[in-house]
Protein backbone atom coordinates (compact mmCIF):
# COMPACT_ATOMS: atom_id res chain seq x y z
CA UNK A 1 0.00 0.00 0.00
CA UNK A 2 2.74 2.42 0.95
CA UNK A 3 4.54 1.43 -2.27
CA UNK A 4 1.58 2.43 -4.40
CA UNK A 5 1.20 5.69 -2.52
CA UNK A 6 4.90 6.51 -2.87
CA UNK A 7 4.88 5.62 -6.55
CA UNK A 8 2.01 7.96 -7.32
CA UNK A 9 3.57 10.71 -5.19
CA UNK A 10 6.95 10.48 -6.92
CA UNK A 11 5.46 10.03 -10.38
CA UNK A 12 3.09 12.98 -10.11
CA UNK A 13 5.79 15.23 -8.66
CA UNK A 14 8.22 14.21 -11.42
CA UNK A 15 5.73 15.02 -14.16
CA UNK A 16 4.60 18.24 -12.49
CA UNK A 17 8.13 19.52 -12.11
CA UNK A 18 8.97 18.47 -15.69
CA UNK A 19 6.02 20.58 -16.87
CA UNK A 20 7.31 23.50 -14.84
CA UNK A 21 10.83 23.06 -16.26
CA UNK A 22 9.59 23.79 -19.75
CA UNK A 23 6.98 26.35 -18.70
CA UNK A 24 8.82 28.50 -16.16
CA UNK A 25 9.50 32.09 -17.19
CA UNK A 26 12.82 32.31 -15.39
CA UNK A 27 15.51 29.76 -16.39
CA UNK A 28 16.81 29.76 -12.82
CA UNK A 29 13.42 28.45 -11.73
CA UNK A 30 13.63 25.94 -14.58
CA UNK A 31 16.89 24.59 -13.20
CA UNK A 32 15.41 24.32 -9.71
CA UNK A 33 12.37 22.43 -11.05
CA UNK A 34 14.78 20.18 -12.97
CA UNK A 35 16.50 19.37 -9.69
CA UNK A 36 13.14 18.48 -8.14
CA UNK A 37 12.34 16.28 -11.14
CA UNK A 38 15.65 14.46 -10.71
CA UNK A 39 15.05 13.91 -7.02
CA UNK A 40 11.63 12.42 -7.64
CA UNK A 41 12.90 10.24 -10.46
CA UNK A 42 15.55 9.00 -8.04
CA UNK A 43 12.72 8.19 -5.65
CA UNK A 44 11.01 6.17 -8.37
CA UNK A 45 14.24 4.26 -8.95
CA UNK A 46 14.62 3.53 -5.25
CA UNK A 47 11.08 2.14 -5.24
CA UNK A 48 12.00 -0.35 -7.92
CA UNK A 49 15.13 -1.47 -6.09
CA UNK A 50 17.82 0.37 -8.06
CA UNK A 51 19.29 2.36 -5.23
CA UNK A 52 22.74 2.73 -6.81
CA UNK A 53 21.44 4.42 -9.95
CA UNK A 54 19.22 6.60 -7.77
CA UNK A 55 22.19 7.74 -5.70
CA UNK A 56 24.16 8.32 -8.89
CA UNK A 57 21.33 10.38 -10.31
CA UNK A 58 21.29 12.61 -7.27
CA UNK A 59 25.08 12.93 -7.10
CA UNK A 60 25.81 13.39 -10.80
CA UNK A 61 22.74 15.29 -11.92
CA UNK A 62 21.87 17.39 -8.91
CA UNK A 63 25.43 17.76 -7.72
CA UNK A 64 27.17 18.43 -11.01
CA UNK A 65 24.97 18.97 -14.03
CA UNK A 66 22.24 21.07 -12.43
CA UNK A 67 24.81 23.21 -10.62
CA UNK A 68 26.63 23.68 -13.95
CA UNK A 69 23.35 24.82 -15.49
CA UNK A 70 22.77 27.17 -12.59
CA UNK A 71 26.25 28.66 -12.99
CA UNK A 72 25.80 29.24 -16.71
CA UNK A 73 22.32 30.69 -16.32
CA UNK A 74 23.50 33.11 -13.69
CA UNK A 75 26.80 33.94 -15.42
CA UNK A 76 25.35 34.97 -18.76
CA UNK A 77 23.61 38.31 -18.82
CA UNK A 78 20.63 37.53 -20.99
CA UNK A 79 17.29 39.20 -21.56
CA UNK A 80 15.11 36.17 -21.04
CA UNK A 81 11.85 37.96 -21.79
CA UNK A 82 12.99 38.46 -25.36
CA UNK A 83 13.83 34.79 -25.71
CA UNK A 84 10.29 33.80 -24.79
CA UNK A 85 8.78 35.78 -27.64
CA UNK A 86 8.05 32.76 -29.83
CA UNK A 87 6.45 30.76 -27.01
CA UNK A 88 2.82 31.50 -27.87
CA UNK A 89 3.46 31.14 -31.58
CA UNK A 90 5.05 27.71 -31.14
CA UNK A 91 2.45 26.49 -28.66
CA UNK A 92 -0.17 24.96 -31.06
CA UNK A 93 2.35 23.08 -33.19
CA UNK A 94 4.23 21.87 -30.11
CA UNK A 95 1.04 20.65 -28.45
CA UNK A 96 -0.04 18.90 -31.64
CA UNK A 97 3.25 17.03 -31.92
CA UNK A 98 3.23 16.21 -28.21
CA UNK A 99 -0.32 14.83 -28.49
CA UNK A 100 0.65 12.69 -31.47
CA UNK A 101 3.65 11.35 -29.54
CA UNK A 102 1.58 10.64 -26.43
CA UNK A 103 -1.05 8.87 -28.52
CA UNK A 104 1.56 6.69 -30.14
CA UNK A 105 3.19 5.81 -26.85
CA UNK A 106 -0.16 5.06 -25.18
CA UNK A 107 -1.10 2.86 -28.11
CA UNK A 108 2.18 1.03 -27.74
CA UNK A 109 1.63 0.48 -24.03
CA UNK A 110 -1.95 -0.57 -24.65
CA UNK A 111 -0.79 -3.08 -27.23
CA UNK A 112 1.68 -4.44 -24.72
CA UNK A 113 -1.04 -4.74 -22.07
CA UNK A 114 -3.30 -6.53 -24.49
CA UNK A 115 -0.66 -9.18 -24.85
CA UNK A 116 0.28 -8.42 -28.43
CA UNK A 117 3.96 -8.00 -27.65
CA UNK A 118 5.93 -10.59 -25.77
CA UNK A 119 8.73 -9.20 -23.70
CA UNK A 120 11.81 -11.33 -23.50
CA UNK A 121 12.31 -13.11 -20.25
CA UNK A 122 15.73 -12.88 -18.65
CA UNK A 123 17.87 -15.93 -18.67
CA UNK A 124 19.60 -16.76 -15.44
CA UNK A 125 23.06 -15.97 -16.78
CA UNK A 126 22.31 -12.30 -17.32
CA UNK A 127 22.67 -11.12 -13.74
CA UNK A 128 25.35 -12.66 -11.59
CA UNK A 129 23.96 -13.14 -8.12
CA UNK A 130 26.86 -12.39 -5.84
CA UNK A 131 25.30 -10.69 -2.90
CA UNK A 132 21.89 -9.34 -2.27
CA UNK A 133 22.89 -5.71 -2.59
CA UNK A 134 22.29 -3.78 -5.76
CA UNK A 135 25.68 -2.07 -5.70
CA UNK A 136 27.55 -5.36 -5.37
CA UNK A 137 25.77 -6.83 -8.37
CA UNK A 138 26.27 -3.73 -10.49
CA UNK A 139 29.92 -3.61 -9.54
CA UNK A 140 30.43 -7.22 -10.55
CA UNK A 141 28.76 -6.59 -13.88
CA UNK A 142 30.47 -3.26 -14.50
CA UNK A 143 34.00 -4.36 -13.68
CA UNK A 144 33.51 -7.76 -15.25
CA UNK A 145 31.60 -8.08 -18.46
CA UNK A 146 31.32 -4.36 -19.18
CA UNK A 147 34.87 -3.39 -18.21
CA UNK A 148 35.79 -2.02 -21.63
CA UNK A 149 32.55 -0.07 -21.90
CA UNK A 150 33.26 1.31 -18.44
CA UNK A 151 36.70 2.48 -19.54
CA UNK A 152 35.17 3.95 -22.67
CA UNK A 153 32.81 5.92 -20.45
CA UNK A 154 35.83 7.23 -18.59
CA UNK A 155 37.43 8.29 -21.88
CA UNK A 156 34.20 10.02 -22.90
CA UNK A 157 34.24 11.97 -19.66
CA UNK A 158 37.90 12.88 -20.17
CA UNK A 159 37.22 14.09 -23.71
CA UNK A 160 34.24 16.09 -22.48
CA UNK A 161 36.32 17.69 -19.76
CA UNK A 162 39.21 18.58 -22.08
CA UNK A 163 36.78 19.81 -24.71
CA UNK A 164 34.96 22.07 -22.28
CA UNK A 165 38.23 23.51 -21.01
CA UNK A 166 39.64 24.04 -24.51
CA UNK A 167 36.43 25.66 -25.68
CA UNK A 168 36.05 28.11 -22.84
CA UNK A 169 39.69 28.89 -22.08
CA UNK A 170 41.03 32.17 -23.39
CA UNK A 171 44.26 34.05 -22.94
CA UNK A 172 43.41 37.40 -21.43
CA UNK A 173 45.62 40.38 -22.14
CA UNK A 174 45.21 42.07 -18.77
CA UNK A 175 46.43 39.24 -16.60
CA UNK A 176 50.06 38.64 -15.68
CA UNK A 177 50.45 34.91 -15.28
CA UNK A 178 53.40 33.22 -13.70
CA UNK A 179 56.03 32.06 -16.26
CA UNK A 180 57.90 29.35 -14.47
CA UNK A 181 60.63 28.89 -17.10
CA UNK A 182 61.59 32.55 -16.87
CA UNK A 183 61.68 32.34 -13.09
CA UNK A 184 63.89 29.27 -13.19
CA UNK A 185 66.21 30.76 -15.81
CA UNK A 186 66.91 33.81 -13.69
CA UNK A 187 70.51 34.11 -12.40
CA UNK A 188 71.70 36.33 -9.55
CA UNK A 189 74.10 38.35 -11.69
CA UNK A 190 71.41 39.40 -14.13
CA UNK A 191 68.72 39.77 -11.54
CA UNK A 192 70.52 42.42 -9.45
CA UNK A 193 72.09 45.62 -10.71
CA UNK A 194 74.59 47.85 -8.92
CA UNK A 195 73.83 51.54 -9.51
CA UNK A 196 75.45 54.64 -8.18
CA UNK A 197 73.04 57.52 -8.78
CA UNK A 198 74.11 61.14 -8.81
CA UNK A 199 72.87 63.37 -6.06
CA UNK A 200 69.45 64.72 -6.88
CA UNK A 201 68.73 62.21 -9.64
CA UNK A 202 66.54 59.17 -9.47
CA UNK A 203 67.25 55.60 -10.29
CA UNK A 204 65.96 54.28 -13.60
CA UNK A 205 64.67 50.78 -13.30
CA UNK B 1 11.05 -4.44 -4.75
CA UNK B 2 7.52 -4.11 -5.97
CA UNK B 3 5.67 -7.24 -6.79
CA UNK B 4 3.61 -7.65 -9.91
CA UNK B 5 0.38 -7.24 -7.99
CA UNK B 6 0.75 -3.56 -7.14
CA UNK B 7 2.70 -1.33 -9.52
CA UNK B 8 3.55 -2.88 -12.86
CA UNK B 9 6.02 -2.07 -15.56
CA UNK B 10 3.23 -0.26 -17.40
CA UNK B 11 3.08 2.42 -14.72
CA UNK B 12 6.77 3.12 -15.09
CA UNK B 13 6.58 3.11 -18.88
CA UNK B 14 3.69 5.59 -18.75
CA UNK B 15 5.61 7.93 -16.45
CA UNK B 16 8.75 7.79 -18.56
CA UNK B 17 6.85 8.27 -21.81
CA UNK B 18 5.11 11.33 -20.36
CA UNK B 19 8.53 12.66 -19.31
CA UNK B 20 9.89 12.02 -22.79
CA UNK B 21 7.02 13.83 -24.46
CA UNK B 22 7.44 16.74 -22.06
CA UNK B 23 11.08 16.98 -23.08
CA UNK B 24 10.17 17.03 -26.78
CA UNK B 25 7.47 19.61 -26.09
CA UNK B 26 10.01 21.72 -24.22
CA UNK B 27 12.27 21.76 -27.27
CA UNK B 28 9.35 22.88 -29.41
CA UNK B 29 8.09 25.55 -27.05
CA UNK B 30 11.41 27.16 -26.15
CA UNK B 31 12.85 27.30 -29.63
CA UNK B 32 14.94 30.38 -28.86
CA UNK B 33 16.37 29.60 -25.45
CA UNK B 34 19.23 27.13 -25.74
CA UNK B 35 19.50 26.66 -21.99
CA UNK B 36 15.94 25.41 -21.70
CA UNK B 37 16.47 23.24 -24.78
CA UNK B 38 19.45 21.62 -23.03
CA UNK B 39 17.32 21.09 -19.93
CA UNK B 40 14.62 19.49 -22.08
CA UNK B 41 17.26 17.13 -23.49
CA UNK B 42 18.18 16.26 -19.90
CA UNK B 43 14.50 15.46 -19.27
CA UNK B 44 14.46 13.15 -22.30
CA UNK B 45 17.58 11.36 -21.07
CA UNK B 46 16.00 11.06 -17.62
CA UNK B 47 13.00 9.39 -19.22
CA UNK B 48 15.32 6.97 -21.02
CA UNK B 49 17.11 6.20 -17.74
CA UNK B 50 13.83 5.62 -15.93
CA UNK B 51 12.75 3.25 -18.67
CA UNK B 52 16.02 1.32 -18.58
CA UNK B 53 15.99 1.02 -14.80
CA UNK B 54 12.33 -0.01 -14.65
CA UNK B 55 12.75 -2.70 -17.30
CA UNK B 56 15.96 -3.93 -15.67
CA UNK B 57 14.20 -4.24 -12.32
CA UNK B 58 11.07 -5.90 -13.62
CA UNK B 59 12.93 -8.32 -15.87
CA UNK B 60 15.53 -9.13 -13.23
CA UNK B 61 18.41 -8.22 -15.53
CA UNK B 62 20.97 -5.77 -14.20
CA UNK B 63 22.33 -4.86 -17.63
CA UNK B 64 19.73 -2.14 -17.92
CA UNK B 65 21.08 -0.40 -14.85
CA UNK B 66 24.63 -0.60 -16.19
CA UNK B 67 23.47 1.02 -19.41
CA UNK B 68 21.58 3.66 -17.44
CA UNK B 69 24.96 4.51 -15.94
CA UNK B 70 26.48 4.89 -19.39
CA UNK B 71 23.57 7.10 -20.46
CA UNK B 72 24.23 9.18 -17.35
CA UNK B 73 27.90 9.52 -18.32
CA UNK B 74 27.12 10.62 -21.85
CA UNK B 75 24.48 13.04 -20.57
CA UNK B 76 26.97 14.65 -18.22
CA UNK B 77 29.54 15.03 -21.01
CA UNK B 78 26.91 16.41 -23.34
CA UNK B 79 25.79 18.98 -20.80
CA UNK B 80 29.38 20.11 -20.17
CA UNK B 81 30.21 20.46 -23.89
CA UNK B 82 26.86 22.08 -24.67
CA UNK B 83 27.21 24.66 -21.94
CA UNK B 84 30.81 25.38 -23.00
CA UNK B 85 29.66 25.99 -26.57
CA UNK B 86 26.90 28.19 -25.17
CA UNK B 87 29.39 30.25 -23.18
CA UNK B 88 31.71 30.89 -26.15
CA UNK B 89 28.71 31.62 -28.36
CA UNK B 90 27.49 34.18 -25.85
CA UNK B 91 30.98 35.68 -25.66
CA UNK B 92 31.05 36.22 -29.40
CA UNK B 93 27.48 37.33 -30.02
CA UNK B 94 26.18 38.71 -26.76
CA UNK B 95 22.97 36.68 -27.05
CA UNK B 96 21.97 33.05 -26.99
CA UNK B 97 18.97 33.26 -29.33
CA UNK B 98 19.30 30.21 -31.55
CA UNK B 99 16.99 31.58 -34.21
CA UNK B 100 19.81 33.51 -35.83
CA UNK B 101 22.42 30.78 -35.66
CA UNK B 102 23.01 30.53 -39.39
CA UNK B 103 26.68 31.31 -39.68
CA UNK B 104 27.47 27.83 -40.94
CA UNK B 105 24.72 27.87 -43.55
CA UNK B 106 26.26 27.27 -46.96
Amino acid sequence: MIHILAFYLFASLTILSAVLVIMARNPVHSVLWLILAFFNAAGLMVLVGAEFIAALLVIVYVGAVAVLFLFVVMMLDIDFAELRAGFVKNFPLGMLIALVLVAELVMGIGAYQAGAIELGTPDGSAAPRLGESNIENIGALLYGRYLFLFETAGIILLVAMIGAIVLTHRQRKDTRPQVISRQVARRPDEATVNVKPEVGQGVKL
Amino acid sequence: MIGPSSIGIEHYVVVSSILFVLGVLGIFLNRKNVIVILMAIELILLAVNLNLVAFSAFLGDLTGQVFAMFVLTVAAGEAAIGLAILVIYFRGRGTIAVDDVNRMKG
